[in-house]
């Protein structure tokens, strides 16, 4: 049989690339109307009054008091309004929609509601703590009484926007009894459960469609349950199909962001050598807690990166801020911290005097080691190969030597990292309880039933792949439309790095009953998720194993740095990564160069901020996203380390090559300029700051 | 309202509608040419691109009063054309495709590129590519689709 590994073309290559592919804002319908929406202008008050104007017939507006059922979002922390009724907690916050057939009309109805506000001076400080976490290794805190030295430094990291290039939106419509939205998401269950709890209404009145999804990298999970539910409410009141696109500013204003970030580390050292850590990360929620908590968890479960750390004091808090509310973004903390604690590492080494290879390498996790909460590295960890595989083809040892003579602003740095695959704890078998189905039809053909979604990531290929390699068919033999909940079951939301190894391999279950049954003529196998046995996770006291399984990679890049303008160029990368096995290598490349540009641009080139709870970047021309001038060459390898439970022994691949961009181009620019980086992303700015700090 | 005649995709179209519109809002709702995407609305990203006159250009920042008069190529007629079947076969072999918003403009830049670049080097072709963003593939294998479409279609440009 052939190796899995090896690449066919994209299924969806033809529509694609044609422009025949349907997306979201492609859909129009007889008798459509457009909806927009009325926001507040302030950050935090209340709402007194509000005058409305007269509307013209055929124009409505829709406001909480619309709202049926619960006027709250159903996520995992449920505070998130549908429409806001009275109190209001950061700018642009959604009041109502107004929906016509013209939308020039409906920016004219939007300028004439007058809201009157009692205003209250908003906080952007990190002081409302409304989440709070704390855990213990070893000997905690207690193992800093044996140090006989303490190093200390504080990271942060900025905002970062997913700028998919395709904005979010919905297009909803009444059928018979029944509201269904076919929109732009990741996520078609989160969308229907919002809508059902929206809207108080029977499973079967609900129906959410998956149009094709121009990117999502997280700004599609949660943040499509609002807007999704706005429309539903506008929908079941019209009764007629209702358009809600947003355009790139809106976008960039009022969408989920990537969670800033402060981790201030301690290392307990003696003998030269790291006995302990101390911890303590801050996130920024802004004004709704949402998926906050969960992002804080992944942040302080890579607390100590792909190094074992035997004792640890590990804690952090969620703050609210009166600033748009953060949420999803691929890598859902780690990032944040497998930067700050690989820059820590680092720089401790350097300020011991060692060669910070070597230290970090004597380091590193090695299978059987505890993770952070005492759970197992139980697969074989690859890492000392993968790390001699790209110093070997980068030419590492003798350019980190030449590049630290002073003077040259050439720069190359290394960053070391895994990602915890599918969703913390015990997420899967307590909240996702994820379901798939596969269907033989008479013709001999086979459908794959799942809520999994193709944003561009490839599932649409590699699923039927995957089938069709078990099932011994041709792949055009194997189905799988987008998904329609009125006829896939929930087999969970697409993130986490979880559709490949838990969806997928939910399906190779099914498929292999399915093979031996093949004679049957038409027949459903169902299939649902099961834990493995060895996995215990105790989530409030964070004891156990967090993951199912870790990927693995190593990033090198080269920089050059402009001497005058302390402009940063990428010269070229070299990456590694352990995902088990891929299902498909190009696809899997494509998810790998991908992943780096974004983590790459995170830590030198994407700078987002607030004013005064405003975003100051309200379009791609303030948002520096990289061009293809930006990223220089990518050279990829794969390593295969098959996992049990994934089909063909596959792990997580989406997330994990956005985690060590930032700490590695971070790396690279201080091996050009001397210096030592404390935050993201690197800016000229910053780096002025530092040169002129001798 | 204004009398506007140009070409689109070969055939002579003539519209009386306000000149100020934008190419865009045009061809999606007019003529219901939806390979055509907004991703920005102010010329930022690419995706709304064709051809005027064989050269790319954002079509959300060119209003319809520029048009009289002039060709304009969409994906949609760019489609049917020889150049367009070597470089869609480049970029499905290559793995330039991922979410696929940026695809139909990025191939309209590749067109326009090598119309006028037929053997592009890669400084040239990122060049090529620069007015187009693409946020799922670092553009890595966008830029290997663009160097075997110009190696296979050698001599087609």
């Amino acid at each position: 049989m052939k190796d899995i590994s090896k690449s066919i073309n994209k299924v969806d290559n033809e529509e694609k690339i044609s422009g025949k592919a349907k997306y979201v804002a492609d859909y129009t319908m007889d008798g459509m109307l457009y909806a927009m929406t009325k926001r507040s202008s302030i950050a935090k008050g209340e709402i007194v009054n509000i005058e409305y104007p007269d509307l013209p017939k055929g124009y409505f507006i829709v406001n909480h008091k619309d709202v049926q059922g619960k006027n709250i979002i159903k996520m995992i922390f449920e505070d998130w309004p549908v429409f806001t009724e009275k109190n209001i907690s950061y700018l642009y916050e959604p009041i109502m929609l107004v929906i016509g057939p013209e939308k020039s009309v409906l920016v004219d109805i939007i300028e004439h509601i007058k809201i009157t506000y009692k205003e209250e001076k908003p906080i952007f400080a990190w002081t409302d703590s409304v989440i709070d976490y704390h855990f213990d290794k070893g000997h905690g805190n207690r193992i800093f009484d044996d140090a006989d030295e303490i190093i200390e430094h504080t990271y942060e990291t900025g905002y970062q926007e997913q700028a998919y290039i395709e904005p979010q939106g919905f297009i909803g419509y009444p059928e018979g009894d029944k509201t269904t939205l076919v929109g732009s998401i990741q996520c078609p269950y989160y969308v229907k459960n919002a809508v059902i709890q929206a809207l108080g209404e029977k499973d079967e009145n609900v129906r959410v469609i998956q149009a094709n999804v121009g990117g999502a990298f997280g700004g599609k999970e949660e943040y499509p349950s609002l807007i999704g539910c706005q429309l539903a409410v506008a929908v079941k009141k019209i009764k007629k199909p209702i358009k809600l696109i947003f355009e790139r500013e809106e976008d960039m204003l009022v969408t989920t962001k990537r969670h800033p970030s402060k981790t201030v580390f301690k290392a307990a050292i003696k003998n030269n050598q790291i006995i302990g850590l101390k911890a303590h990360v801050s996130i920024d929620a802004g004004a709704t807690i949402g998926l906050s908590g969960v992002v804080l968890s992944r942040a302080l479960l890579a607390v100590s990166g792909a190094y074992t750390i035997d004792h640890l004091d590990v804690s952090g808090d969620v703050y609210r801020t009166n600033t748009v509310p953060n949420g999803a973004f691929r890598g859902f903390g780690a990032p944040q911290m497998f930067f700050a604690v690989d820059m820590f590492i680092e720089h401790i080494a350097k300020s011991l005097n060692f060669d910070p290879l070597e230290f970090r390498e004597n380091l590193l996790v090695k299978q059987g080691d505890r993770t952070s909460t005492n759970g197992l590295f139980r697969e074989p960890v690859l890492m000392p190969n993968m790390i001699k595989k790209v110093i070997d083809e980068s030419d590492y040892k003798n350019k980190i030597k030449q590049y630290s003579q002073k003077g040259n602003f050439k720069g190359i740095g290394m960053s070391l990292f895994f990602h915890g695959c599918g969703f913390t704890g015990s997420g899967e078998k307590n909240i996702i309880k994820a379901k798939v189905r596969l269907k033989k039809t008479k013709d001999g053909k086979v459908h794959i039933l799942v809520a999994a979604v193709d944003m561009g990531q490839g599932i649409k290929t590699t699923f039927r792949k995957l089938i069709a390699h078990m099932l011994e068919l041709d792949i055009e033999e194997v189905v799988f439309n987008n998904p329609d909940t009125d006829f896939v079951p929930d087999s969970g939301p697409t993130v986490a790095s979880r559709t490949m190894m838990i969806v997928g391999g939910l399906l190779a279950r099914a498929a292999k009953e399915m093979k031996s049954r093949w004679k049957e003529v038409t027949f459903t196998v169902e299939k649902e998720y099961e834990q493995p046995d060895y996995i215990k996770y105790d989530e409030l006291h964070f004891i156990g194993d967090a993951y199912p399984a870790y990927s693995w990679g190593v990033n090198i890049v080269e920089v050059e740095v402009d001497p005058v303008t302390y402009q940063v160029y990428i010269k070229k990368s070299w990456s590694v990564y352990d995902v088990g096995k891929a299902i498909d290598e190009k696809i899997v490349l494509g998810q790998a160069d991908g992943g780096l540009a974004q983590g790459l641009a995170y830590g030198y080139l994407e700078v987002m901020n607030h004013k005064d709870g405003k975003i100051m970047q309200k379009n791609m021309t303030d948002y520096i996203i990289p061009t293809a001038m930006d990223m220089g060459e990518m050279e990829t390898y794969l390593f295969d380390n098959p996992y049990a439970y994934g089909p063909y022994g596959a792990k997580g691949v989406g997330e994990l090559p956005l985690i060590g961009g930032p700490a590695a181009v971070a790396k690279a620019i201080e091996s050009a300029i001397n210096k030592n980086i404390y935050k993201i992303p690197v800016t000229p700015e910053y780096i002025m700051e530092l040169m002129n700090n001798d | 309202m204004t009398e506007i005649k140009f070409k689109l995709n070969g055939k002579e179209q003539t519209l009386n509608t306000d000149p100020n519109r934008r190419l865009l809002d045009v061809l999606r709702e007019d003529f219901k040419l939806t390979g055509s995407k907004e991703g920005c609305g102010e010329g930022e990203c690419g995706a709304c691109s064709v051809l005027l006159n064989k050269q790319i250009v954002n079509s959300c920042s060119v209003p319809l009063a520029n048009v009289d008069g002039q060709d304009i190529v969409t994906i949609e007629g760019f489609s049917k054309t020889k150049e367009y079947q070597v470089i869609k076969d480049s970029f499905a072999t290559a793995g330039g495709v991922q979410c696929g918003f940026c695809t139909p403009g990025m191939i309209i830049a590749t067109q326009s590129l090598l119309n006028t670049k037929p053997r592009p080097n890669d400084y040239e072709i990122k060049i090529g590519l620069s007015g187009n963003l693409c946020r799922c593939t670092g553009y890595n294998l966008i830029i290997k689709s663009v160097k075997l479409a110009a190696k296979d279609g050698d001599g087609l440009w």
